[in-house]
């Protein structure tokens, strides 16, 4: 009885030394299940692409379908963001910033349009569609072929033109903050 | 919008704001000036023809502004692209030209939206944070309100302010179209590192994705850099009350002195990596391009900054005695300093600093000044605590080129022509 009270305080005690000083808990435990619904980024490596694949030929049907009305048939000439073209003007007086000629992650055009695209319906693409429709856009710029096709392994391997058009902001830099830590 | 008409030639010589307050004042401080028309006006009028007193109007459950104040921000889109239709409109300017000392009401804060904002039922709000910690927590908003908080008043400021004046300077432009994306507010919440004891972060994680419930899911990288784990926090209070929904109902992450994109609205994720996540808005959208082709990535900070919010765009001011106002600002630090040249930056005076003087939040500056009619330029600069001083137009520009669309914080200058219009110039 002693003995057994006395491990019970000296668990408490660790209990108190190991844990933030709190005095009490705030929230609940998130559930596995719970987090995999929200979870849904992306990083440029690829972790986060969800299962699934779709081709050139299956996204130009998808973005007909669901994009073409604010981008514009080919990804030119629409009312919203232009989405195709203007490699070689990003050191003009007018430069083109698209998915072609700016953006430095494939991976980035797949987290977002499956994230926040079509505008009114956000989330609404499936992961199949999603890598079809991407892979469609990617192919308009001159970046993968009409047979090309894309899934989770060969999405993070697509070089995007202009991969290495960004310096990092010396403050910040991703690659040398931290470092000495 | 201010027009000519919104600032009667009489009220202008002393003090356009205080118009109905400053009566007295004026005809005392006009009466004693040379050179001002504004005393003869002003002073034909008897107190025999102010109104008399009268019973006024019940108690209310909330106040709302005078029917004789005319204030509201300006939706807008792109550069150049005014009085477009609000469903066109990518963000809505704070009228920076009617406001008084450094605190922006709640309902003229600006805003900025990629989606809309949502609208959203608190009871139904959750924010969840995982990624590399050893216990992934759910909080709702009354969670959130239990636990210890912090107040602190900070301006957010959108990386595109100034953005009309990159490449010309439309002579049309009021302070509000060249500068209302700034504003400074007291915001209540939670500290990040709270919130990141809870969950156990791992040491290994330097990274935070933050993502927002708007339709756009918003999501930034941020690095976990001692000032960051110091000063970020979540907040769920503005200026005393909820978060309006135009700012981020029910809770909205605030990083002072940070781009006005990383203080994530509507927060409900915080997941934390080894490393960024490379997201649309931190590579193909805030991002700043330079004369090079090669853009900026992770220009975080928002830089030393000022404006002369009065006598500004689109105001028309007589000879004699002015008030100089505006304000200044520094994700760096506190303001030090704000000097104003009446002469087109060849002389520079020191302004008066109102208090009090807070880090990462505006400071409203004033000096005198008397205008002898001539026609000459009006601008100011800031300098900070950490000793940036706010760069003139041709530096900066030399630096970041005219096509970075973002982070721009050159001086302003204002021209004064013959006849007292002041209008949007570059230098």
């Amino acid at each position: 009885m002693y003995s057994t009270s006395k491990a019970l305080l000296t668990g408490a005690i660790a209990l108190v030394l190991v844990s933030p000083v709190l005095a009490y808990d705030f929230g609940r435990p998130a559930t596995p299940d719970e987090i995999a619904l929200w979870n849904i980024d992306v990083r440029p490596d690829g972790k986060g692409l969800p299962p699934g694949s779709g081709t050139v030929a299956q996204g130009k049907q998808v973005f007909a379908e669901n994009c073409a009305a604010c981008h514009g048939d080919a990804g030119v000439g629409g009312i919203k963001d232009r989405l195709v073209g203007g490699q070689g003007t990003l050191a003009s007086a007018a430069p083109l910033k698209t998915v072609g000629s700016f953006w430095p992650y494939a991976t980035t055009l797949f987290d977002y349009v499956h994230r926040a695209m079509p505008y009114q319906a956000p989330g609404s693409l499936s992961n199949d569609d999603t890598y079809a429709v991407a892979a469609y856009i990617l192919h308009l710029n001159g970046i993968l072929p009409a047979d090309g096709k894309l899934d989770r392994d060969s999405l993070p391997k697509v070089r995007m033109p202009n991969r290495d058009g960004f310096v990092p902001d010396p403050e910040f830099d991703p690659a040398k903050l931290f470092r000495e830590k | 919008m201010t027009s000519p008409g919104d600032i009667p030639v009489e009220q202008s010589g002393v003090n356009r704001r205080e118009v109905g307050l400053s009566r007295r004042k004026l005809i005392a401080a006009s009466a004693s000036l040379a050179g001002s028309i504004v005393a003869s006006r002003a002073a034909a009028e008897s107190l025999a023809d102010v109104p008399p007193r009268e019973v006024g109007a019940d108690l209310g459950g909330h106040s709302e502004r005078s029917k004789y104040v005319k204030i509201a921000r300006i939706p807008e889109a792109g550069p150049g692209q005014r009085n477009v239709d609000p469903g066109d409109a990518i963000n809505s300017k704070a009228p920076l030209d009617k406001l008084f000392g450094s605190i922006t009401p709640s309902d003229l804060h600006y805003e900025r939206s990629h989606s809309g904002a949502p609208d959203i039922d608190p009871a139904k709000h959750r924010l969840l944070v995982h990624g590399m910690v050893r216990k992934p927590l759910v909080f709702s908003v009354e969670d959130l309100k239990a636990m210890p908080s912090i107040s602190r008043v900070v301006f957010i400021e959108c990386t595109g302010n100034g953005w009309e004046n990159w490449k010309s300077a439309d002579p049309n432009l009021t302070v509000q179209n060249t500068h209302g994306l700034v504003s400074t507010n007291e915001w209540t919440g939670v500290p990040l590192k709270f919130l990141i004891d809870l969950v156990g972060k791992d040491h290994a994680s330097n990274w935070m994705l933050a993502e927002g419930g708007d339709a756009a899911g918003v999501d930034r990288s941020i690095p976990l850099t001692d000032e960051i784990l110091e000063e970020a926090f979540v907040a769920y209070g503005q200026n005393g009350e909820p978060i309006r929904p135009a700012h981020g109902f029910p809770m909205r992450l605030i990083m002072p002195g940070l781009e006005g994109n990383l203080n994530i609205k509507w927060l409900r994720r915080l997941k934390f990596g080894d490393r960024p996540w490379m997201t649309r808005w931190e590579t193909a959208r805030y991002t700043q391009l330079r004369a090079n082709g090669k853009a900026t990535q992770f220009q975080l900070r928002m830089d030393a900054n000022s404006v002369i919010t009065s006598p500004s765009g689109m105001m028309v001011i007589k000879p004699g005695y002015q008030r100089i106002t505006g304000l200044a600002w520094s994700g760096h630090g506190k303001i030090v300093k704000v000097e104003i040249s009446t002469d087109g930056a060849r002389s520079w005076k020191e302004a008066q600093l109102n208090l009090p003087v807070l880090p990462k939040a505006q400071t409203r500056f004033q000096m005198d000044w008397t205008w002898d009619g001539k026609p000459t330029r009006i601008v100011s600069r800031s300098t900070d605590d950490k000793g940036n001083v706010q760069p003139d137009r041709n530096s900066f520009i030399a630096v970041a080129g005219t096509n970075a669309l973002f982070h721009y914080n050159a001086q302003q200058t204002w021209s004064l022509d013959e006849a007292g219009r002041v209008r949007n110039v570059l230098d």
